[in-house]
């Protein structure tokens, strides 16, 4: 039997979505009920749905980093990964971001007649073993687009402005090697120390360049030029070493298609 | 908001320019066959002496203008000095061209004949001194009407990113997929979020042009967003709404909390899975009115306080323009962060009294 997994921080518009699942899909299984994406991403691991329905907006994690997160973490040899749904009142998005791929997208008010076509899509290809591998690749081709902000129409900045103590310094961009997001600040670490900004990752991602600075995982945006090497360990994770420093930086899978030999 | 410098009005405008030259020539012309039926002189050296003349004292003020007064605001009283320096400097140079073209010279009728000659130079000057009045009132009248198009559009738009704020399609398409889900579990409450989503709709569409209503009718707004919010939030929600009965007939520029209150919700209370609180309160002290907006929520990530860039995304600096514009330096905005968490928005505003 098919189960999904419905994400929806609004109580009445989850209910709404089951409803309307339960009338023209009864044979599905909804096994879980969420209202965040964090306990999305811990329930599907945990219930192993074959049908994802995500609301984009979500407290603190929202549905198209959940879903990152998720394809992250999910072991795609037992299961193939689960068919997604993102469902959205309204959104920065080209709707045609979404249009004929793996991923598909369901506009609220939900109506029925267009969730019907959601249904339809959804049982064609529930004969996994052919495309599981696709599938997965296919997804995260998809929301690699989807997370990437549209890079700003602002030129790129020569300098970033750090608040240290009462004093602000100006770091060039230039020397910056990676900035990772902590909590709520961004850390932005140069060859010689360290510095805090109160500008959110995204926010700063757009303003960059994306060939110049690889986006390797969910928190974590690296200059290029500074990686030395990529490995990869006996479960499969790649994890980055850079030059001249100690660290190395975990890569997301959805972030790993950078690292193939040419 | 920067808009577009209003395009200079004495910029040269080749078809412009075309029609003055062309005004210019019919009137040496006419001053010409003028000259020839009163002095009964040969028409043709007039002629030439006139079109030298006329051409090149509206050259020489035209330059001039452009020389040492290019500004966008012409001035009548630059004409003053303007068109004596243009007629006299035109006059020469004319008289010298017109000379050299004839091969004779008229400067013996300084000395032969100097009340003709300077009949014609008070003439020059009175004909210059008509056109640079009327280009100068005409330019001053674009420039007013330029002025008056782009106040306009200013206000236009202001009035637009007001009601986008309000309206923002996320918050309405929600609503409404929430409003469609209860018609069918529970028809009364339905109806009374769509009373509410009415009220709100009514409420930002007028906004943009009411200048004030009363305290009581801000809060009564406010209940309805948080009505609709709550609807939508479930549980996740809690307000408080806290106006003396005494506060309110004080009048305030229309939802000026509106988006503090918003403010409270996406930025305080999103983040946190179990939500929270928010509480809205009015006070006086003195002649001071205090309105806050606390909430108990993630508290704020940059500094509100600071100016323009960080607050912009907040829409803090459409309310501080709000209160800059009503009540100068005395309508503030402060935000607080207190140490048991949260946020805390504190607008002050001068009270006036119910005559004023």
């Amino acid at each position: 039997m098919t189960s999904a997994l419905i994400a929806e921080d609004e109580p009445l518009l989850a209910a709404a979505l089951q409803a309307e699942l339960a009338r023209q899909w009864p044979e599905l299984h909804i096994a879980a009920v969420v209202g965040d994406g964090a306990s999305a991403v811990s329930q599907a691991l945990a219930l192993r749905p074959q049908v994802l329905f995500f609301d984009i907006r979500m407290p603190a994690l929202g549905g198209l980093e959940a879903a990152a997160e998720l394809a992250d973490q999910w072991d795609h040899t037992a299961q193939p990964f689960p068919q997604l749904v993102f469902v959205t009142a309204y959104d920065q998005y080209a709707v045609a971001a979404f249009e004929a791929q793996a991923v598909d997208y369901v506009l609220k008010p939900v109506r029925p007649e267009r969730l019907q076509k959601t249904i339809q899509k959804l049982q064609l290809p529930l004969a996994p073993a052919a495309s599981g591998a696709t599938n997965l690749e296919a997804t995260m081709a998809q929301l690699r687009s989807l997370l990437t902000p549209a890079n700003a129409v602002a030129p790129i900045p020569q300098v970033l402005q750090a608040s240290v103590g009462n004093a602000i310094h100006m770091v060039p961009l230039s020397e910056v090697v990676y900035f990772e997001a902590a909590d709520k600040y961004v850390r932005m670490l140069t060859d010689s120390r360290e510095y805090l900004l109160r500008t959110p990752l995204k926010e700063l991602q757009a303003q960059l360049d994306p060939q110049e600075f690889w986006q390797i995982h969910r928190g974590t945006l690296v200059r290029a030029t500074c990686i030395e090497r990529a490995t990869r360990d006996e479960s499969g994770k790649w994890r980055v070493h850079l030059r001249d420093r100690n660290e190395t930086l975990s890569v997301s899978r959805l972030w790993a298609h950078r690292f193939k030999p040419l | 908001m920067p808009t577009p410098p209003a395009r200079h009005p004495t910029a040269p405008d080749p078809w412009r320019l075309r029609q003055h030259l062309l005004a210019c020539l019919v009137l040496n012309t006419a001053i010409a066959l003028g000259i020839t039926v009163v002095e009964n002189d040969s028409f043709f050296v007039n002629w030439v002496y006139s079109q030298c003349i006329g051409t090149a004292i509206w050259g020489a003020i035209d330059l001039l203008r452009d020389r040492f007064a290019p500004d966008e605001h012409p001035d009548r009283r630059q004409l003053l000095w303007l068109v004596p320096a243009g007629v006299v400097l035109g006059y020469s140079v004319g008289v010298t061209l017109a000379n050299a073209l004839l091969g004779h010279s008229n400067w013996l009728y300084w000395t032969q004949d100097w009340r003709r000659s300077l009949g014609f130079l008070l003439m020059s000057l009175g004909i210059g001194a008509a056109f640079a009045y009327d280009a100068t009132q005409r330019a001053q009248r674009a420039l007013a009407e330029a002025q008056a198009q782009a106040a306009l559009r200013q206000s236009t738009q202001a009035q637009l990113q007001l009601l986008q704020s309000q309206l923002e399609p996320h918050m309405l398409f929600n609503t409404l997929a929430n409003l469609r889900a209860l018609i069918g579990l529970d028809p009364q409450r339905a109806q009374s979020m769509l009373d509410h989503l009415v009220a709100y709709l009514r409420a930002t569409l007028d906004a943009s042009r009411a200048t004030e209503h009363t305290l009581a009718q801000e809060f009564e707004r406010l209940r309805d967003y948080l009505e609709l919010m709550q609807v939508r939030m479930g549980a996740r929600l809690h307000y408080q709404l806290s106006l003396p009965p005494e506060l309110a007939g004080l009048s305030v520029p229309p939802l000026l909390l509106q988006s503090l209150v918003e403010n409270a919700l996406q930025h305080g209370l999103e983040p946190q899975l179990q939500g929270g609180s928010v509480h809205i309160s009015a006070a006086r002290e003195g002649h001071l009115l205090h309105l806050r907006v606390d909430d108990d929520g993630a508290g704020p990530s940059t500094d509100l306080n600071a100016p323009e860039s960080t607050a912009q995304r907040f829409g803090v600096s459409q309310v501080r323009q709000r209160l800059a514009t009503r009540y100068g330096p005395q309508g503030t905005l402060i935000f607080v962060a207190p140490p048991q968490g949260g946020t805390s928005a504190r607008v002050q505003i001068p009270l006036e009294t119910p005559s004023a």
